[in-house]
């Protein structure tokens, strides 16, 4: 609750900061402290939580799990501001609005990881939206930003409205709004509560890009500028997943309900993994293969909702922020180079052998490589498919779609070490390295100790 | 009148937005389009509020107030999704989807 009031309220006071501050350089630390004091404000939460949540007038569940989601999310929109926040005035003019609506974005993963009704649930998922669709066409002069925008903002009320019907269908159904207590396991499953459901899985596939509601994903991470590419595969795809697992889990997980949808769900995650994976290796553009290592990554986080289970909650968790710190990592470094290319990372190691390595190091935990976050993520999710017991064929694909995904990881860094270039790169600052070298430390130190996160579960 | 009728009206015009949306090239028609939907159900949540009004539920209420909400954001949505159409407009004298496919290349 902390978190949502702070994040929403940094938003505004960082709009009147635009007006005030002449200089844009500065405009991004004031974010940094305003994203600071949300992080604060949300752990101050946390012992109040520690034995068990509490409901805010039917509306808001604040839970132990959603704290520590919105810790994870802070932590990386921190990393974010650190590593990406001088980016934003190379976009365009308004630098204070852009990081007023990335804030604004967080408030709205913040409401998505405490919903407790379906009407707060469509508030966190538009929330979500909206200020994305401005942000994918920020760079207004370019013709692929007002792509991504405008195919962004049409598939994306789209898909709202596909949710809406499904909340609706479902409430006719139950004849409640309440997540909790909507019933609709109990005993013969309504028709309309079914319908609205399937309704439910395909909109918030949308929004997670799962296949086949994948097909604007490729374009509006490709079109938008690079900065702003970066938060929308990372945290806000996080946050899609916790509306995800938080609806399904407490409504939709009851005796003969889940049955219905456990099956569909289970074909789009393997779709999801197989197609994300291949599509991946044919990319030339290291932009473009992110963002379908995005869809790929986005297969795994669905193990935990298909999964449902407490394991699948620790995944999901562990999973946002290994795959949050990586690839805000990767991107802050492609933002560097001039060549979105493989070829543009050529001999990048010998230049720069410190952002070299560091991309190495991410590009190991997004193939899941042990000894990084990637490795204890991907195990964990998997487990708690393989615990659940009946999913084991996905369980295999997955493993073999990972194999798949070293290839193309590993053609950046075969790149980057392997190959004679002469990149053209960015001079970075030493608080760009520091940054880096505390992202880095952070994959690692996940990867040794992932109970560094999960014992706060 | 029974709410079944109410029913079918809300996905015959749903139905006609997701067409509608799927099928024309016009960004602004296919924005009425979705109009359109988020309409559907908002002509659906009022019957269902009643029918669960009649059956007794004294919460039913709550149902025509998301209705309002629906269309707050709705109005949001406008604000934000007209603004990019004119932008692509400005850029390309047209509001054609297809045109940037092909400006692209």
């Amino acid at each position: 609750m902390n978190a949502l009031i702070s994040t929403a309220l940094s938003g505004v006071v960082l709009m009147f900061v635009g007006l005030f501050v002449r200089n844009k350089q500065h405009i991004k630390f004031y974010a940094i402290a305003a994203i600071l004091i949300a992080f604060i404000a949300n752990l101050a939460q946390y012992p109040a939580v520690e034995h068990g949540g509490y409901i805010m007038y039917g509306m808001i569940e604040v839970t132990k799990f959603g704290v520590l989601f919105n810790a994870v999310a802070l932590g990386a929109a921190l990393l974010y501001f650190l590593l990406s926040g001088s980016e934003f005035e190379k976009v365009g003019e308004h630098v204070a609005d852009y990081f007023a609506l990335v804030f604004f974005i967080l408030s709205g993963i913040m409401l998505a990881a405490s919903f407790s009704n379906l009407l707060m649930l469509f508030l966190a998922i538009e929330i979500m939206s909206i200020p994305q669709y401005i942000l994918a066409g920020a760079d207004k002069k370019s013709l692929k930003s007002n792509e991504a925008s405008l195919k962004y903002f049409l598939m994306g009320s789209f898909s709202t409205g596909i949710l809406l019907m499904g909340i609706t269908l479902i409430y006719g159904a139950a004849g409640t709004f309440e997540i909790s207590g909507l019933g609709l396991g109990a005993e013969s499953v309504h028709p309309l509560a079914l319908c609205g459901i399937i309704l439910m899985v395909f909109a918030l596939s949308f929004k997670v890009s799962a296949v086949p509601f994948h097909f604007w994903t490729p374009d509006v991470y490709d079109g938008s500028p690079t900065v702003f590419t970066s938060f929308m595969s990372t945290v806000v795809k996080a946050g899609g997943f916790i509306a995800f697992l938080r609806m399904f889990h407490t409504s939709f997980a009851g005796g003969n309900i889940s049955e219905h949808w456990t099956l569909i769900l289970s074909i789009i995650t393997a779709v999801t993994l197989i197609l994300g994976n291949f599509s991946a290796v044919f990319q030339q553009s290291v932009k473009r293969m992110l963002a379908y290592s995005s869809i790929a990554q986005a297969g795994f986080m669905l193990f935990a909702v298909v999964a449902m289970n407490n394991m699948g909650a620790q995944g999901i968790i562990l999973y946002s922020a290994a795959y949050s710190i990586a690839t805000i990592g990767v991107f802050a470094v492609l933002m560097k180079l001039k060549d979105y290319t493989f070829e543009g990372f050529n001999g990048l190691a010998k230049k720069e052998p410190l952002l070299a390595a560091a991309v190495a190091v991410f590009l190991f935990s997004l193939a899941g490589i042990p000894v990084t976050a990637g490795f204890f993520a991907k195990y964990f999710v998997l487990s708690a498919a393989i615990q659940h017991g009946h999913i084991l064929w996905l369980v295999i694909i997955a493993v073999l779609c990972a194999a798949i995904s070293v290839y193309y990881y590993f053609r950046v860094i075969i790149a980057m070490y392997f190959k004679q270039g002469e990149p053209e790169v960015e001079p970075v600052s030493g608080g760009f390295k520091a940054a880096l070298i505390l992202a880095v430390l952070l994959v690692l130190a996940l990867g040794l100790f992932p109970n560094l996160l999960l014992c706060w579960m | 009148m029974p709410v079944q009728y109410y029913i079918f009206l809300s996905i015959a015009l749903f139905c006609i937005g997701v067409m509608g949306v799927l099928m024309r090239r016009n960004a602004i028609i296919i924005f009425m389009c979705i109009e359109l939907m988020l309409n559907a159900v908002n002509l659906l949540m009022v019957s269902f509020s009643k029918m669960w009004a009649d059956a007794g539920r004294v919460d039913a209420g709550s149902a025509q107030l998301f209705v309002f909400f629906i269309m707050v954001v709705a109005a949001a949505e406008v604000a934000v999704g007209l603004a990019i159409i004119t932008m692509v407009y400005r850029n390309t004298h047209s509001v054609d989807i297809n045109i940037l496919n092909r400006l692209k290349n």
